[in-house]
């Protein structure tokens, strides 16, 4: 359980939170029609005549945005319904030519799933937490409407008018803003593993409705709640449930009673307001859309859509706490982000390669260059290096040469730099610019003997217990060596002769 | 089942479908006699019949995700789309300014 509470003047608060997210299926054409959903074209460009609702048109729906949503509904190891069906949600307004929305409300396409937000400490989440899924049912998006442009006038845009949406709809069983976060940012990197929504906040392709409502603590009965509409960030959908569970306690300390109602989120001040809707605005008369006939899938379809699934996030995290032996934190970094676990991946095999080793035995090394060596080098550079020159066969080289013990660390940064400045070869680097460890025994052992000579006195004091002088040795050795000598060799060499 | 005069005057409103207050009168028994029809049908037992969604036996046909691949319910129409508009500036269609 979150341990998220508000102390209020009468007693402490606790919060209930379900969220609704709107997910752009990521699709060439529309639901219903050819037209196109490219984001930023010229306005109304991308209007067929199926999205401006002319008479005679009918809806045919295109088989690829069912099939994503499909594919989601089984990343979340929801009930697929080979049988569902779409409804008409009927209300008026300038975003919406057809004077409804084409929506699934008593057939959705895919029944109860779930998802797993991860332990974090820190958030005040102290245990993993399964967060049920209620539905996901596809429909069209609406319009934009643009309010700036005249003064007396709306300017409406159908560009994406019918572009293909998943409302996924979660059960009330997030209990703070850190958990509805989590499962925001759980939900996006499912979608974006599937590929079925490109999880681009900014752009709108996920937006979410954040039904709030406050009980005191050991209440059994849910308090009365209130929507707040279309949040386009993880942040601000935690800033909104803050703002909203302070205002409904406020009102009820206050004797007040909380109207369930519709709320606007306001990102310049963090706070919510009623929309202040007509009465009649929730009067929404669904039933079956006639120009649709049920949507059926058959066993093929359904069973392509499982074959297609990759590797999901928690899946993924697993194998590589597991197999390749990776730490959670490391595990976690790497599977949040699909570009960041692709590149990884890619580096990995390239180096398991040039090593000629498994995978497993170069995971971490390859981890830790992955989360923290490589992005450190790289931000430093800024605007000198070009990511272009960074290959995976180069990144591979370094690594390789670093396993070997031919580099350093230090020198391994060294050398990812000149091959991002310049692109030339890791290995062709290292030779001409000298940035190579010395392993050469004989080198080494002469300057340990200079040194052992010159220090008379520390050896005979290491060599009578004084452990804690080894280090200075260390340091001698590879100040006379100018940095440049394997440390392990060093080392190796220092125990033999100081014996 | 039966609807008062005020419920019809509701679905006219949110139908945006203007009716006189005269004419409300014969809607009243009109709608009456529709939902009491309708009533008299939802006697038969049903329980075991499939609904029927067609009259003749088809199925939902799908489409392909390809853009423009019918030029008739593609984009690129933007002059045919806004031919109708009462207002059309700049490429948009300009409506009432509505903000809530």
């Amino acid at each position: 359980m979150s341990n998220y509470r508000i102390e209020g003047a009468t007693g402490t608060w606790e919060v209930v939170i379900g969220l609704e997210v709107h997910a752009q299926v990521t699709s060439n054409a529309k639901l219903f029609s050819g037209a196109s959903t490219q984001f930023g074209a010229e306005p109304n460009s991308q209007v067929s005549l199926v999205d401006a609702a002319m008479p005679g048109m009918l809806p045919v729906p295109n088989r690829e945005c069912i099939r994503q949503a499909v594919r989601t509904g089984m990343a979340i190891e929801a009930q697929i319904n080979a049988w569902s069906r779409f409804d008409r949600k009927n209300y008026f307004y300038a975003d919406l030519p057809q004077g409804y929305q084409i929506s699934q409300l008593y057939h959705p396409l895919v029944g109860e799933g779930q998802l797993t937000i991860e332990a974090d400490e820190k958030a005040g989440i102290p245990e993993d937490k399964v967060i049920r899924i209620e539905r996901i049912h596809v429909e069209q998006d609406a319009g934009k409407l643009m309010h700036d442009q005249h003064p007396t006038m709306s300017y409406v845009d159908l560009n994406r008018t019918g572009v293909a949406l998943m409302e996924i709809v979660s059960r009330p069983d997030m209990t703070s803003p850190a958990e509805a976060g989590a499962y925001i940012r759980k939900l996006r990197a499912i979608l974006r593993y599937v590929g079925s929504c490109d999880g681009n906040m900014e752009e709108g392709s996920m937006r979410a409705d954040v039904n709030v409502s406050v009980r005191k603590v050991g209440d059994t009965e849910l308090g009365t709640r209130t929507e707040t509409k279309n949040v386009n960030s993880v942040r601000f959908v935690m800033q909104a449930i803050e703002h909203e569970v302070r205002r409904q306690i406020d009102v009820l300390e206050d004797g007040g009673q909380i109207v369930q109602e519709t709320r606007l989120f306001d990102p310049n001040t963090g706070t919510t307001r009623s929309m202040r809707s007509k009465e009649d605005a929730h009067d929404y008369r669904y039933f079956p859309d006639p120009d649709l006939l049920p949507l059926e899938l058959d066993q093929d379809f359904l069973d392509e859509c499982r074959a297609s699934l990759p590797e999901l996030p928690d899946a993924k995290r697993a194998r590589y706490t597991g197999e390749l032996g990776l730490t959670d934190y490391n595990a976690r970094e790497l599977t949040a982000e699909v570009e960041t676990f692709a590149r990884f991946e890619t580096l990995l095999a390239e180096t398991a390669k040039a090593l000629g080793k498994p995978e497993a035995k170069v995971a971490t090394p390859v981890a830790n260059w992955s989360l923290s060596v490589a992005p450190g080098v790289i931000k430093a550079l800024g605007d000198e290096g070009d990511m272009a020159n960074a290959t995976p066969a180069r990144q591979a080289a370094i690594l390789k040469m670093q396993d070997a013990g031919e580099i350093s660390g230090g020198q391994a940064k060294e050398i990812f730099e000149i091959v991002l400045k310049t692109g030339r070869e890791p290995d062709e680097i290292a030779e001409t610019d000298g940035l190579k460890q010395v392993s050469d025994t004989g080198a080494i052992e002469e300057a340990i003997a200079a040194i052992m000579a010159a220090n008379e006195d520390k050896v005979a004091d290491y060599r009578g217990g004084k452990d804690k002088l080894f280090g200075f040795f260390v340091g001698q050795t590879m100040k006379a060596m100018q940095g440049k000598a394997n440390p392990a060799v060093v080392n190796q060499l220092l125990k033999d002769k100081l014996g | 089942m039966s609807v008062t005069r005020e419920q019809v005057a509701k679905i006219a409103s949110l139908a945006r479908i203007k009716v006189d207050e005269g004419d409300l009168d014969h809607f009243v028994p009109e709608f009456n006699a529709i939902l009491g029809f309708v009533e008299q049908l939802s006697e038969v037992d049903t329980s075991s019949v499939e609904p029927m969604t067609a009259v003749i036996e088809q199925k939902l046909r799908l489409r392909d995700d390809v853009i423009d691949a019918d030029p008739l319910t593609g984009g690129g129409k933007q002059a045919e789309v806004l031919a109708n508009a009462p207002v059309a500036e700049h490429g948009f269609f300009g409506v009432p300014k509505v903000i809530e």
